[in-house]
């Protein structure tokens, strides 16, 4: 089989497996799962295969994997649907494969397969727990399976379609397709719980808000078809006269060269996506939705795929330095403002989400400042370790729902409530419902989840850039060097800064979630998770520690050209000009290895003695409340938004004045249909009518006294008629 | 001689004397009385034309023996109407006679 | 003034005098006898006229049959034997206007025709048109079928007023 059609193939199983588990095996569990992992499993080996290949080809850079098919005619042109497996591609195919089969595996076990139906369970909620009742005759409450499983696992594959389909486009069409899958499966799974008003509320807001991106995208594209006439890849990128007339084509927008302002457009697109200040307000709500699909939204797929529309576009953005310094910009602040958010927030999902942004923002701030191999490889070690964290998160709440549901179990059937029999077993304990997923209700899980400790650890500390053992260490230093190399100071600083940050908040969660005693009778009672959570945890892990370890630079010290920077030459040649690594200078590296291990020490150091949430000094008001930026913009947008369209546009030109020019048409023609009833029809009409009728009548009446009876009389009226008839034949008109 | 016109202004105001008995008159037979006035008066018209026209034609003097035939019809059946009336209704004042009214 | 002309002024006064009296006179048997006279005076001017067939049918016919049926009938129909109050109707100048108007259209006709002024012509001596009467009314390219009719009417006439008048038997006058 040619690499072509397998490439064709890749996104088929996952979108099949949509298809048949939607039609067919909705109530069959066990099917509908085999088919989803199944599904990701084979697209998993088919990626690996083309990776496989695509390694082996000298040049793939000028001689990429490329298919295409015309989709649909435009005038005299066609829309082309297409694949391409450049380096790039071929990087980016490779974890989004993996990712996507882990998280897959890992969704088996986190809705409890296997389990029994929950008492209260409804469609549209998450599952609360069902009562088992022993051998001993004692009732338990376990967690339950989710009502809606098979559903999960349909959309989850819709959603694997969508990003394959992305990362295997050839031209900025179809990635835009994908684009678009991934935001509609991304609205549908967040909102997955539907009978949760927050998560309802959350898949809207994602949904408007990466909308307002994609308007942006979409014009974008339109510019540079109907700039170029094209809107593949490399038709555009490898045509020196369309580099050069976008380049220099002024737009009357801001100054902007064409190429500038479609990079900006699309980067507007990105912001949205890969949730970049100011568009980032939707990132932290979508952890409504099950912890996979955190995983697969923000960490793997879905914001990922802005960061890498961003690199792909790269050639053409580049050409402008405006463009240029507005994506650093957003992309460092939007590093540093995620991150004074994260120290903040005690839900352990929304430290994590608030981490990818700020993750995100070093990537982009990469890209901005030109350090292209740089970005991508940080996307790259990011998935893996941001996902590890992610279902590790999932993980430790599965541990401590476990946690919870014991205690309930043990109040319910407590001597002090056998007064209530009706509530034995029931979700809702008299006692306050804790809530699993804050930290600080956490603590010392690190003896109750062993392996759920250490991959978080590793994930952590990826995440923070431990030296040497982790992938994120590589990826940032290389940021970092890049920033320093060029002479980026701010940027430097700043991200440095960001980073110093990252591994203080990371650090801050793992002890307080993992390290000391446990804080609540539910942490006491949590549980490891089974293996089809806890192997997909470990598969990740691995990648963490070991994938820096194909990029490290060839100057770096004691290392360097040990093992050939592989990542840099491989995909550095997807570019026509194969970009330079920066020179190696001790500044960068100090701060690096400075800002994580400082961060780790004091998150650490600070940490181990909060008990609770009052004791910790970094729950500062505007920090939790995310700068107020939500409130800022309900006020700002949403508000005035309703306001125009319930008051204006509802009340004031619908109802008011459509309706009123309606209403007034029906009065109008019903006042007009009343007056020529009255005026003309009865007056005129019916008095006419009658006229005939009662004239006649009355006519006839003052006629009748004429026939007397006396035929005197009717001769003399005769003789009158007969004389004045005759005078008036004789003397008018006898001519 | 005797010109035309005095016979013709002789039955012109014989008939309108007649007329007026017939317009006028209470009795129904003083009616009948004024139709055979009138009827005379036709009568001289006829008689005098036929003279004065063409003496050599009859017609004239036919004409008139009709007129007597019709007028003695009329007479008899307008006065057998007038005894039958006077029958039922006791009277022959002809304003009482008026059932054909409204 | 020839004496022809005496005798019909003569008679057209008595014709229209006693025409008057028929159409005022109160009592109706007066009124009758006044008509008798008024035919007689018609009868002369026949004669004057030259028409002596016609005379003579006019006195017998008139006189002898309709005038005396008009007799017969007033005996037939009074009430009383004397008649009282006006024989006129309430609407008599009416009537007499319009008499007059008649009389006066039909003078105004006269006077717009030129034949008016016309005498008689002259007879040749044994003149008579009895004969030319009789052969007129009998002959089939003359005059017998109106002759025929008007005899039909008669009789119809006839039955007629028997029918109408009738009485029979028992049944009270």
């Amino acid at each position: 089989m040619t690499t072509e059609t397998l490439l064709w193939l890749i996104p088929l199983p996952p979108v099949l497996a949509f298809f048949l588990i939607v039609i067919f095996t909705n109530r069959n569990r066990a099917l509908s799962h085999t088919i989803g992992v199944g599904a990701a499993a084979l697209s998993w080996l088919g990626s690996m295969i083309v990776f496989a290949r695509a390694l082996g080809v000298h040049e793939l850079g000028k001689t990429p994997f490329q298919s295409t098919f015309n989709w649909f005619p435009t005038g005299a042109a066609w829309f082309k649907v297409g694949v391409l497996i450049d380096p790039l591609g071929a990087a980016v195919l490779f974890f989004v494969a993996i990712t996507i089969f882990m998280i897959f595996l890992y969704s088996v076990g986190y809705h409890n397969y296997g389990q029994p139906a929950g008492d209260h369970d409804r469609k549209g909620l998450p599952p609360h727990g069902a009562t088992v009742t022993d051998e001993h005759g004692h009732a338990h409450v376990v967690p339950s399976i989710e009502p809606m499983y098979s559903r999960f696992f349909a959309f989850l594959g819709l959603f694997a379609f969508g990003m394959y389909v992305l990362v295997l486009s050839d031209n900025l069409l179809t990635l835009f397709v994908g684009w678009e899958i991934m935001g509609l499966c991304s609205y549908l799974l967040i909102g997955f719980w539907y009978g949760k008003p927050s998560a309802r509320d959350a898949a809207v807001k994602a949904f408007m808000t990466t909308r307002v991106g994609d308007v942006f995208m979409l014009l974008g594209i339109a510019y540079l078809y109907s700039a170029t006439g094209t809107l593949s890849f490399r038709e555009i990128f490898n045509n020196a006269g369309f580099m050069q007339a976008l380049a220099t084509t002024a737009t009357p927008i801001l100054g902007l060269s064409a190429a500038g302002l479609i990079g900006l457009l699309l980067f507007i697109g990105t912001i949205g996506k890969s949730a970049q200040w100011p568009l980032h307000i939707w990132l932290p709500d979508a952890m409504e939705g099950p912890t996979p699909v955190s995983a697969m939204i923000h960490a793997a797929t879905m914001v990922s795929a802005g960061v890498y529309m961003v690199i792909r576009m790269f050639p053409l953005l580049s050409l402008d330095p405006r463009t240029m310094t507005v994506v650093a910009f957003i992309g460092t602040f939007t590093a540093i403002f995620a991150a004074t958010i994260a120290v903040a927030q005690n839900d352990i999902k929304r430290v994590l989400a608030y981490s990818t942004i700020s993750q995100l923002g070093f990537m982009i701030a990469a890209l901005g400042i030109g350090a292209y191999v740089a970005a991508a490889f940080h996307l790259i070690t990011h998935a893996f370790f941001k996902a590890l964290l992610f279902l590790g998160s999932g993980s430790v709440i599965h541990g401590m729902e476990h946690g919870v549901l014991h205690v309930q179990g043990e109040h319910a059937g407590s001597p002090q409530h056998a007064g209530s029999p009706q509530h034995a077993g029931s979700p809702q304990p008299p006692q306050q419902h804790i809530d699993p997923q804050d930290m600080f209700n956490m603590g010392g899980l690190r003896k109750k989840m062993p392996i759920t400790f250490w991959t978080f650890l590793i994930g952590g500390f990826a995440l923070s850039g431990f030296p040497l053992v982790t992938a994120g260490f590589w990826s940032k230093d290389e940021i970092l060097a890049d920033a320093w190399g060029h002479g980026h100071l701010a940027v430097f600083i700043t991200l440095a800064v960001a980073a110093f940050m990252t591994a203080f908040y990371t650090m801050r969660q793992i002890t307080l979630t993992f390290l000391g005693e446990p804080r609540t009778k539910e942490a006491e009672h949590a549980q490891e998770t089974p293996w089809t959570m806890t192997v997909p945890l470990m598969v990740l892990a691995f990648f963490a520690v070991t994938y820096g370890w194909v990029g490290i630079p060839d100057h770096f010290p004691g290392l360097g050209g040990l093992v050939p920077n592989w990542f840099h030459d491989f995909v550095g040649h997807t570019l026509a000009h194969v970009p330079e690594a920066p020179a190696f200078s001790w500044v960068p590296l100090l701060t690096s290895l400075g800002v994580a291990l400082g961060g780790l020490f004091f998150g650490w150091l600070y940490y181990r003695n909060v008990k609770s949430a009052k004791e910790d000094v970094f729950q500062i008001g505007v920090l939790k409340n995310k700068w107020y930026f939500d409130e800022a913009y309900n006020f700002l947008f949403i508000k005035p938004a309703y306001w125009f369209s319930e008051t204006f546009v509802y009340k004031w030109m619908d109802q008011w004045l459509i309706d009123g020019i309606l209403h007034s048409f029906g009065k109008a023609t019903q006042g007009l249909g009343a007056a020529i009833r009255k005026y003309i029809d009865v007056i005129v009409v019916n008095g006419f009518g009658d006229l005939v009728g009662y004239g006649t009548k009355d006519v006839g009446q003052g006629l009748r006294p004429m026939q007397t009876g006396r035929v005197q009389q009717y001769m003399l009226a005769a003789l009158l008629t007969v004389i004045v008839v005759g005078a008036i034949l004789t003397f008018f008109l006898a001519a | 001689m005797i010109p035309l016109s005095w016979y013709l202004i002789l039955s012109a105001a014989l008939f309108s004397i007649g007329m007026f008995g017939v317009l006028a008159r209470k009795n129904a037979i003083a009616i009948l009385l004024g139709i055979e006035l009138m009827l005379n008066a036709v009568n001289i018209n006829l008689v005098s034309f036929w003279r004065y026209n063409d003496p050599s034609r009859i017609d004239g003097q036919v004409f008139t023996v009709i007129v007597f035939a019709v007028a003695a019809a009329e007479v008899a059946v307008g006065l057998a109407l007038i005894i039958s009336v006077y029958r039922r209704r006791n009277t022959v004042v002809a304003d009482e006679i008026d059932l054909m009214k409204w | 003034m020839t004496v022809l002309q005496l005798i019909f002024l003569l008679t057209a006064a008595v014709i229209l005098g006693s025409a008057a009296m028929v159409v005022t006179a109160k009592n109706l048997v007066h009124a009758a006898l006044w008509l008798i006279v008024t035919l007689f005076g018609a009868a002369v001017l026949f004669a004057i006229l030259n028409a002596g067939f016609i005379a003579v049918i006019q006195v017998v016919v008139y006189i002898g049959a309709i005038a005396i049926l008009f007799i017969f009938a007033v005996m037939l129909t009074r009430r009383e034997m004397l008649d009282r109050g006006p024989q006129l109707n309430r609407g008599w100048p009416l009537s007499a206007v319009i008499a007059v108007i008649v009389f006066g259209g039909l003078v105004w006709l006269l006077q717009g025709w030129d034949g008016l002024t016309k005498t008689a012509p002259a007879l040749g001596s044994g003149f008579d048109s009895l004969e030319a009467l009789s052969k007129a009314l009998v002959s089939p390219d003359a005059y017998v079928l109106p002759f025929e009719v008007a005899s039909v009417l008669l009789l119809a006439a006839l039955v007629g007023a028997v029918y109408i008048a009738f009485q029979p038997k028992g049944e009270e006058k």
